[in-house]
């Protein structure tokens, strides 16, 4: 942070300059994507126009609005605007909103403290699509799904569902929610799925789940492969379904139901699809023109007819006879717009996670909601108190002081004078990797460590001392191996680091040593085969992987029912994410299965360095092959597979990508990693930098310790079998 | 008859591995050729109502630059997989550069700082990046190499340049010195020695260390994505990352453009490897 702040008169924010284009960001895709191009070709002005991928737009517009760079105005939902408010991203509106053009909920959705903040251009939201050929008539009341099911079942339609819906996605549930009078959010912040009205409306749900009426394992791609097969009666979700169908399903879309036993209406959560400028855009005049221009009637029924949106403007008809769009825009009016507070972005998590663990397993409803409400609670605690920074600034100091003492003591002494001028050479050889990796890579990290030591709100970052080292280290005041607690895991991320690394190195090894045979037909056809899964980008295999293990579309389930079919049992198919030994397990089948192909290519290169003379001396002497194996080959590739190993090890460690993506933490966190879990700190918990840089350091620290000793156990054994084979020509 | 045996088992293992490395990407690859998705939960990776639609729609990506008189149209997927290649071929040449030298007077010179050196080197590897992303921001804002393809190569060459050291520094010790010593006795200089003899024998290890780099920049997307204002400057898997939208994400496009990412890096590995044999050939590493 210091550096930061050395570095802040360096990168000075650019002023707005008036003649520059006028730059806007949106995630849009395919239509929607397509229609705002039109919009923006129909203005009279330069603007460049960039289509970002919706996970990266929150991080990139919080990095580079900052600096003065990025959008003059961007495109995203009114929800994040609290957060994004608060972070001093976006500004207030102005002249470029029309407010008498939208009704009372659209406006109080853009509003924060009594003042705009976006210009609203659709409304988005959930309503009830109908299969009329599997089922005649709309059910009156959610109930109502359950006597349909009974009687497809009875029909002898097994394959269809009744009812299609994220069942443990809160946003798909909050529809259900809403009818029972809850709410996600309060408006005061507070968690708001705890209470008796949630615990009903989950009671609800698991008797919807227990009588087969909706599918238990549903996320986005099953309710629409569902619907679009042909195999859901009815099917909750948004416009973009709608847009994947075409003319082979016959479809309407009407209202969400009633629930029956409260006689109120489900109501889903609006989102509003809001123009957003930023601080150095809403003084430009053109651009609050601009924001107007995207939001005028004209604009919002080119997107209606285009992208089929729903206007948020009250003076835009929908045409009578587009009977989609009517139910879209009636359903939007008898929403409820999510809440806009920055809370918000704290209450997905720990309710996603309660929903989950309440309709996967049978643990007590209240408990599993107060649960959810104390993570809530923990990732809202207020940061700790500021603290005067002096100590640090002393000790750092005295460090520095000392650090310049020793070494100019050192450069000044005869050896060392000597010393420094034998070393001259070495240093134009290493000079431009100082460089290069100083600034690039080594500054960051500094920097980023420094993070650690603060804490608060973008914006109102304050400095904490070790704070947030204490709080991680005590579990935040709950029992010290509680879910979720540093320690906890920590030992699953130990398990996860052996476990993986063994199977790479095994795997490898085996491999490497198999494809070294110099007779072996076929060799390069079987390494560059084997090398495939290292070569497509590790993003696209964890998801394949996640596919398979899908429980009703993954090729294992496919694998069980091919097994039940052939020899006639009847093997239930596995919810791998259900429980922690099958999640787990699920990780480590991705994650080997990318890490094998490294071992093996650096084994088949270590191998390269094998002399035969040896290998043949060995074989006259009558050494067996496990004997040459063990006792020449093994210890002469050692030292070339150390690093790999180490490195291998330190990566397996921080290796994110594959639990985020393949389990997610599931079930409940557990499966989570500590690098996840820093992740978690810093992009789905209110961007608490501070507390996710803590856990960076702790992790270095780990890491730093754990391969220091390991080094040196394994110098203080190993030396004697190849040091001197090997090591022959090392002093020059 | 045991060699024969054996020869049988070898093959029966690989055939074994190959099955267990293809069958996910076997997936993905039904999946990129599916019209429809398919209900039933399938053992064998097989495309429903097989087609190259979504291959054609990835391809042909194009966009109307709207700013420019006259307006133009450019082919995104083109310039995108341009862009991919260059950086991550600029990421090799830059990394393997900077690594090389540095890895060679690892192995080779005893030096003051060198012990602290490496520990340096190996700390980088341990520190996740979640708390870096922002700092390394601001530098490349200070240096005015936002947005720029430079910016992302020497991020990408120096994230990669310690793992390069590491390899290249075991791959040099494992050359014996008397070859340098008997080219310096000839009257070359330490740093022809180095240039004639120990790099063309090392040949193999630093084919397989730039390929590791090129693979990291080819792949990386998350600081493609921040780094990049331009979407004629994305490389191929931010393009790819366009395909998971808020609510749904479009499966099948993304299962094809993951493929079409793909090839190339699996058209150099085949390269690469014929190098590696070719340098194996040569012998230069037995003593």
């Amino acid at each position: 942070m210091l550096v930061v702040v050395a570095l802040a008169p360096v990168a000075r924010p650019r002023l707005a300059a008036a003649d520059e284009p006028i730059r806007l960001w949106h995630a849009y895709r395919g239509e929607e994507e397509a229609a705002l191009n039109e919009i923006v070709a129909d203005w009279d002005g330069s603007v460049d126009v960039l289509a970002l991928p919706y996970d990266s737009m929150a991080n990139k517009l919080g990095a580079a609005i900052p600096l003065g760079e990025g959008p003059h105005l961007f495109i995203d939902s009114h929800e994040r605007l609290g957060d994004y408010r608060r972070r001093k991203i976006i500004a207030a509106v102005g002249d470029a909103l029309q407010p008498s053009a939208y009704g009372e909920q659209t406006l109080t959705a853009i509003t924060s403290d009594g003042v705009y903040w976006g210009v609203p251009l659709s409304l988005k939201c959930v309503a009830l699509y109908h299969n009329p050929q599997l089922w005649p008539d709309v059910p009156d009341t959610l109930e109502g799904f359950i006597d349909i099911a009974e009687q497809l079942e009875q029909r002898g339609q097994d394959g269809v569902v009744a009812l299609a819906y994220e069942a443990r996605n809160p946003y798909a549930h909050a529809p259900i929610l809403h009818a029972f009078g809850g709410q996600l959010l309060t408006t005061d912040g507070e968690f708001g799925l705890v209470g008796p009205q949630a615990e009903a409306s989950l009671a609800l749900v698991r008797r919807l789940l227990d009588s087969g009426t909706v599918p238990r394992d549903a996320d986005g791609a099953l309710v629409s492969n569902l619907f679009r097969g042909g195999k859901a009666a009815f099917a909750i979700s948004g416009p973009w379904l709608a847009a994947d169908l075409d003319d082979s399903i016959p479809y309407e879309v009407v209202l969400l139901p009633d629930v029956a036993q409260t006689g109120t209406a489900m109501r889903p959560l609006v989102t509003v699809e809001t123009v957003m400028l930023s601080p150095f855009g809403a003084v430009r005049a053109d651009v609050r023109t601009l924001a107007a221009h995207l939001a005028a009637p004209a604009a919002a029924m080119l997107r209606q007819r285009r992208a089929r949106s729903v206007p948020a403007r009250l003076d835009v008809a929908i045409p009578e006879d587009d009977r989609l769009l009517q139910a879209f825009a009636s359903q939007a009016a008898r929403g409820v717009p999510m809440s806009n507070l920055a809370a918000m972005r704290s209450t997905w998590e720990p309710a996603r996670r309660a929903l989950r663990k309440i309709l996967a397993t049978d643990v007590d409803i209240a408990e599993a909601l107060n649960e959810a409400q104390h993570r809530f609670d923990d990732v809202r605690r207020p940061p700790p108190d500021a603290r005067s920074p002096s100590p640090i600034l002393g000790v750092l100091g005295v460090a520095l002081m000392w650090g310049a003492f020793i070494l100019v003591r050192r450069v000044r002494s005869e050896t060392g004078r000597l010393e420094l001028r034998r070393s001259w050479t070495a240093y134009r050889y290493v000079a431009h990797a100082v460089i290069a990796v100083g600034i690039l890579v080594m500054l960051p990290l500094v920097v980023g460590a420094a993070t650690a030591l603060f804490a608060g709100p973008p914006g109102e970052v304050r400095y904490v001392g070790l704070a947030n080292f204490a709080e991680i280290l005590t579990a935040r005041g709950r029992p010290l191996l509680s879910s979720g607690s540093f320690y906890l895991v920590l030992i699953v991320t130990v398990v996860w680091t052996v476990v993986n690394v063994a199977f790479h190195l095994g795997i490898g090894l085996a491999l490497g040593l198999v494809l070294s045979r110099p007779l072996l037909r076929m060799k390069a056809v079987y390494r560059v085969l084997l090398i495939i899964p290292w070569a497509v980008p590790n993003y696209v295999t964890a998801l394949a992987w996640k596919g398979m293990f899908h429980r009703q579309f993954g090729a294992i389930t496919g694998f069980i029912t091919a097994i039940n079919d052939f020899l006639g049992t009847s093997i239930e198919p596995i919810s791998w994410f259900s429980r922690f030994s099958t999640a787990f397990a699920a990780n480590v089948a991705t994650n080997v299965w990318l890490g094998f192909p490294f071992m093996m290519v650096v084994t088949i290169g270590a191998l390269t360095a094998v002399p035969k003379d040896v290998l043949e001396a060995a074989e006259v002497d009558g050494a067996t092959r496990w004997q040459r194996l063990w006792h020449v080959t093994l210890p002469i590739v050692r030292p070339s597979l150390m690093p790999a190993v180490t490195l291998g090890a330190i990566w397996t460690f921080n290796m994110f990508n594959v639990v985020f993506l393949v389990s997610g933490g599931d079930p409940d966190g557990t499966t989570d990693i500590l690098v996840s879990e820093a992740y978690r700190w810093a992009f789905t918990r209110e961007a608490q930098y501070g507390y996710a840089a803590a856990y960076a350091v702790l992790i270095f620290v780990l890491l730093a310790g754990a391969t220091r000793l390991l080094s040196r156990a394994a110098n203080g054994r190993g030396k004697t079998a190849w040091a001197k084979s090997d090591r022959g020509g090392e002093e020059t | 008859m045991s060699r024969t045996m054996e020869r049988i088992a070898v093959h029966i293992v690989l055939v074994g591995a190959v099955g267990f490395a293809l069958y996910p990407v076997l997936w993905v690859v039904a999946l990129a050729l599916s019209g429809s998705p398919s209900p039933e939960a399938a053992a064998l990776p097989i495309p429903s109502e097989p087609t190259l639609a979504h291959f054609e729609a990835v391809v042909t990506a194009s966009k109307t630059m709207s700013h420019t008189t006259p307006q133009v149209e450019v082919w995104l997927f083109g310039r995108q997989l341009l862009n991919s290649l260059v950086v991550a071929l600029a990421t090799a040449l830059v990394g393997i550069g900077i690594a090389t030298p540095t890895a060679y007077a690892l192995a080779r010179f005893e030096f003051l700082g060198k012990t602290s050196g490496m520990r340096a080197l190996l700390a980088t590897q341990m520190f996740p990046a979640v708390a870096s992303a922002i700092p390394l921001y601001l530098i490349l804002d200070a240096l005015s190499l936002l947005n720029s393809r430079t910016g992302l190569v020497l991020c990408y060459a120096s994230t990669t340049v310690p793992f390069a050291i590491f390899q290249l520094r075991a791959a040099f010790e494992a050359i014996p010195v008397d070859l340098e010593e008997a080219a310096m006795v000839d009257g070359a200089t330490r740093w022809q020695a180095f240039i004639k003899v120990v790099l063309p024998i090392a040949r193999p290890a630093i084919a397989v260390t730039a390929l590791f780099a090129f693979m990291s920049a080819y792949n990386e997307f998350i600081l493609a994505a921040t780094l990049l204002d331009d979407e004629t400057m994305y490389t191929l898997p931010v393009m790819l990352q366009r395909f998971i939208g808020e609510y749904d994400a479009q499966w099948e496009k993304f299962a094809a453009g993951a493929i079409l990412v793909s090839v190339p890096v699996m058209a150099l590995f085949y390269l690469a490897q014929r190098h590696l044999v070719a340098g194996l050939a040569s012998g230069g590493v037995k003593g």
